[in-house]
């Protein structure tokens, strides 16, 4: 090839860039890098967010959320709603209707017959499925013909896209899986690592927790996409490492997650080969005020709600605590463009969203202290205030993570500065996180006064979620200390509003209750949010077609990326 | 010799089930949960189902008894049938990884090559540097050569990889962009220019680490050629009127290798335990990366294997060390 010929092919790709994607395969390689590696491409075996992202460049659920958080059909021909006879008008079951013609990698039919098999497989009770909540209350999947599967609830669902929607739960070819259910599950090692699938790359090598070698799927629907012939992820390293490779050497085309300290992001995106984006979801690090007591002489009854907390059921100290902090500074030091302030726990979508509780935005250190002044806690000598014999001395704990111990050092000084004692402690995440009821330190058992992590929901829908705080959700002895309402709030008032959520249908009644739940948390200090948290990736200014998604997989729309020319 | 060797080979089997058992009781007492690291939105139920089905319900005397059996039985079985093309093993449940839930063993295998490769070659090159460093430094002890010398193997000693592997990075990635700062595991090497390519990814990690093997390497071989550069039989050699090259490389190399041998010999299992952090620094995802991440993620059937072959190499290579020195020693008998 002469370098006139060259020219005249890189004139012609200029000149078709606004529709780039000519072909199926046309753009090559494109390299892709998770810091994670992950360790599995089945999300049923897993739960791990790096193995749902990554099984999504392969199976695809039947409707996922895009950028905006709206459901959009994917699988099927339209979202069913009671408006088109898709949910029945008693809530009781969703009638889902395929798009025809669709084929598995393997040239076979995707038909209603695999969509059941998936219910099957998540729900086996042997099989240890991560995903079983999605499936939950679902009594029924029938297949009147191969294009058609209704889904039957035996309670009335106001929000029925739990099954099959979204990257947790995408449809697994029922020939495929037919002898891997149960137990039987972990012995299916083919099965797991190259499931055949519906999406645009099917998986050519797999080397679990290194690299998964991809190339386009010749079956998928659509006979231009996707634009590359073959994918590259890697896994492995850390995000700066990730983030370098993208950004400052080139090597790779998109990093996931980078989780970097501002200013390191910046300075790499100096170099100029790629760019930083970012979007927002539902991820809010908070601390939860802790209403019972945790003094050790209490024995079992310890954190139990027969023991109510010595100061922080006091509403006062609880609002000056969240009056003290200043959420703007804790976002410029930690999260940079990946943080913003909050004064929710319920941040979005944005009909959910509050603008109630929007005073804490702003540090108020003498309010705080005016306030503890007139609640009667008085300042003694060291500076800590008191009353009744009981002075304001609290453990604070964490997982062990840079920007976290960052943020209690400055929270500490803050409420130094009202008067109360902070003790700081910061534990393994594996230990933190992981729900053994043999160990003390678990965020669950939660034996410290206030406590900090970070805690979204899956989808759009905050129904379980916002019940989370429900009385019965307080972790105890009774229940192996399970259970999501950390701070043990108890609320008659607030239970009511679960019970009436369960029930109510209509979309905005429903936000006017999610709303009303929020601020009631937020009115109570039980939790003191303070940053919303977003995602940070890095794409490489060579790579076109990424759009951020928060609310799905972030390779949702893989099959649309292309090569700038 | 014969002897010796069975004797200690029989010895090796108690102590390596000593050794298993307590790899198992400190993993099992150890904190930490294989769930922990899956997202806090899926429900505490779902992830009591889920430890169910790993198996973590048994007794833990069961547990224990069940990874001998795999270990022992059934993956010498696997090896058999994938050598002779037999089916011994068909249909029984081998060591499972819970991050994976595939078979321990068929990871470890991926994982082999590049660790030998990249750990591998950068112990023969490191012991290749450093050896001819040992012998002129001590033979010229104190001199420029010498001080150098010392003065680059207390860097290699000090600095971590962690520092040097990135600090690589930035220069010959970022800066120079000569070198990949990823690792391509994929690679196959079957041309001249997928060659280069792997020489190219793998010198950095190779350098750094070799760094250290060069460090610690040299210092023994100029201790050990000082300690005879003084003995009688050099000068009765001189005397002799041999020349300086066969008195220095034979009579004192010979004699000055034998506690060297030993270092570099109890260093062989280190190369099968990878490099952890190294290995993390440049993406080459062997053995030590694969460790590293079993540990993060509790994964208890997998850090038990690891740990358990490592054991089996240092016992092994504590044994080729000991009859490498009655080999180069003949005054040296075990018998």
């Amino acid at each position: 090839m002469n370098m006139k010929s060259i020219l005249m092919g890189a004139a012609c790709a200029f000149a078709l860039a606004p529709a780039a994607y000519a072909e199926r395969g046309s753009d090559g390689n494109v390299s892709i890098i998770y810091w994670q590696a992950p360790s599995i491409m089945n999300p049923y075996l897993s739960g791990g967010t790096k193995e749902l992202e990554a099984a999504s460049l392969v199976i695809e659920p039947l409707a996922r959320y895009d950028e905006g958080s709206s459901l959009i059909p994917w699988l099927v021909e339209e979202i069913p709603t009671v408006e088109n006879g898709g949910v029945s008008s008693d809530l009781k079951s969703i009638t889902w209707k395929l798009k025809p013609g669709l084929k598995w990698s393997d040239g076979s039919d995707f038909t209603s017959a695999d969509v059941k098999f998936t219910w099957e497989y998540c729900t086996h009770p042997e099989g240890g499925c991560a995903q079983s909540e999605k499936y939950n209350n679902v009594i029924s999947v029938d297949t009147p013909d191969a294009l058609t599967a209704v889904v039957t609830f035996d309670v009335a669902k106001p929000f029925p896209y739990g099954p099959f929607v979204g990257s947790q739960a995408p449809i697994i070819q029922a020939a495929q899986f037919a002898n891997c259910m149960g137990a039987k599950a972990p012995e299916c090692t083919t099965e797991n690592f190259n499931p055949v699938g519906t999406g645009p790359f099917t998986v050519t090598e797999f080397r679990p927790n290194d690299v998964i070698s991809l190339a386009a799927n010749t079956n998928y629907r659509d006979p231009n996409k996707p634009a590359f012939a073959t994918v590259t992820f890697k896994g492995g390293g850390d995000a700066t490492a990730a983030g370098r490779s993208v950004l400052e050497t080139g090597e790779f085309d998109y990093a996931w997650n980078l989780q970097l300290a501002p200013e390191v992001l910046d300075q790499m995106a100096g170099a100029g080969k790629g760019t930083v984006v970012s979007a927002f979801g539902t991820l809010v690090e908070r601390i939860m005020v802790n209403q019972t007591d945790v003094n050790p002489d209490l024995g079992d009854e310890r954190g139990t709600v027969k023991h109510p907390h010595p100061f922080l059921t006091d509403i006062n100290v609880r609002k000056a605590l969240s009056m003290a902090i200043d959420r703007e500074l804790l976002v410029e030091i930690g999260y940079g463009k990946a943080g913003r302030p909050t004064c929710n726990v319920l941040p979005a979508p944005a009909i959910y969203a509050s603008t109630a509780n929007d005073g804490c935005l702003v540090q108020d250190i003498a309010g705080a202290n005016a306030l503890l002044d007139e609640a009667g806690w008085v300042k003694g000598a060291d500076g800590v205030r008191a009353k009744d014999g009981v002075r304001l001395k609290m453990l604070y704990q964490t997982s062990t993570n840079a920007v976290r111990q960052d943020f209690q050092a400055l929270i500490k000084q803050w409420w130094g500065e009202i008067g109360v004692e902070t003790e700081l402690r910061n534990i393994n995440g594996s230990v933190f996180f992981g729900s053994d009821p043999g160990s003390p330190d678990t965020f669950q058992k939660f034996f410290a006064d206030v406590e900090m992590y970070a805690n979204n929901f899956d989808g759009t829908d905050p129904e379980s979620y916002m019940a989370y705080w429900a009385c019965k959700q307080a972790p105890s002895p009774e229940n192996q200390w399970q259970g999501n309402n950390m701070p043990r709030f108890c609320s008659e008032e607030y239970d009511a509003l679960v019970a009436k959520y369960a029930v109510t249908g209509d979309i905005n009644e429903r936000a006017e209750i999610a709303k009303a739940m929020n601020d009631m948390l937020m009115q109570e200090y039980v939790i003191i949010p303070l940053v919303d948290r977003g995602r940070v990736s890095a794409h490489s200014n060579t790579l076109g077609g990424v759009v951020l998604n928060t609310w799905d997989s972030e390779m949702w729309n893989i099959a649309d990326w292309y090569r700038v020319k | 010799m014969l002897t010796f060797t069975i004797r200690r080979l029989m010895l090796a089997v108690p102590t390596l089930l000593f050794i298993s058992l307590v790899i198992f009781l400190l993993l099992k007492l150890a904190p930490g949960d294989p769930m922990a690291q899956v997202p806090l939105t899926v429900p505490p139920e779902v992830k009591e189902k889920m430890r169910e089905a790993l198996g973590l319900g048994q007794p833990i005397h069961i547990q224990y008894l069940k990874w001998l059996v795999q270990m022992f039985w059934i993956e010498p079985q696997v090896l058999i049938d994938h050598f002779f093309g037999t089916s011994f093993s068909e249909g029984e449940l081998r060591v499972i990884s819970w991050q994976t839930r595939s078979p321990v063993m068929d990871i470890v295998m991926q994982r082999i090559p590049q660790t030998l490769w990249v750990v591998g070659m950068s112990y023969v090159v490191g012991v290749l540097i450093a050896i001819p460093i040992g012998i002129y430094s001590a033979y010229k002890q104190y001199s420029l050569f010498d001080q150098v010398g010392t003065f680059i193997s207390m860097i290699g000693y000090s600095v971590p990889p962690f520092f040097s592997g990135v600090l690589m990075i930035v220069i010959f990635s970022v800066f120079l962009g000569w070198f990949p700062s990823i690792y391509d595991t994929t690679l196959v090497v079957d041309s001249w220019d997928s060659f280069l390519k792997q020489l190219r990814q793998m010198i950095m990690p190779v350098m750094v680490l070799a760094l250290q093997t060069t460090a610690q390497i040299s210092r023994f071989m100029r201790a050990s050629m000082l300690d005879n550069l003084n003995e009688d039989y050099v000068r009765t050699a001189r005397a002799k009127g041999l020349n300086e090259r066969v008195v220095v490389l034979v009579h004192v190399l010979r004699n000055s290798m034998i506690p060297v041998v030993t270092v570099i010999a109890l260093g062989v299992p280190a190369i099968f335990g990878g490099a952890i952090i190294t290995e993390q620094v440049f993406k080459v995802n062997g053995i030590g990366q694969l460790l590293i991440t079993a540990i993060q993620a509790n994964d208890l059937p997998m850090v038990q294997t690891l740990t358990f072959m490592f054991a089996i190499l240092i016992v092994l290579f504590n044994l080729i060390a000991d009859i490498l020195y009655g080999v180069l020693d003949p005054r040296i008998r075990y018998d």
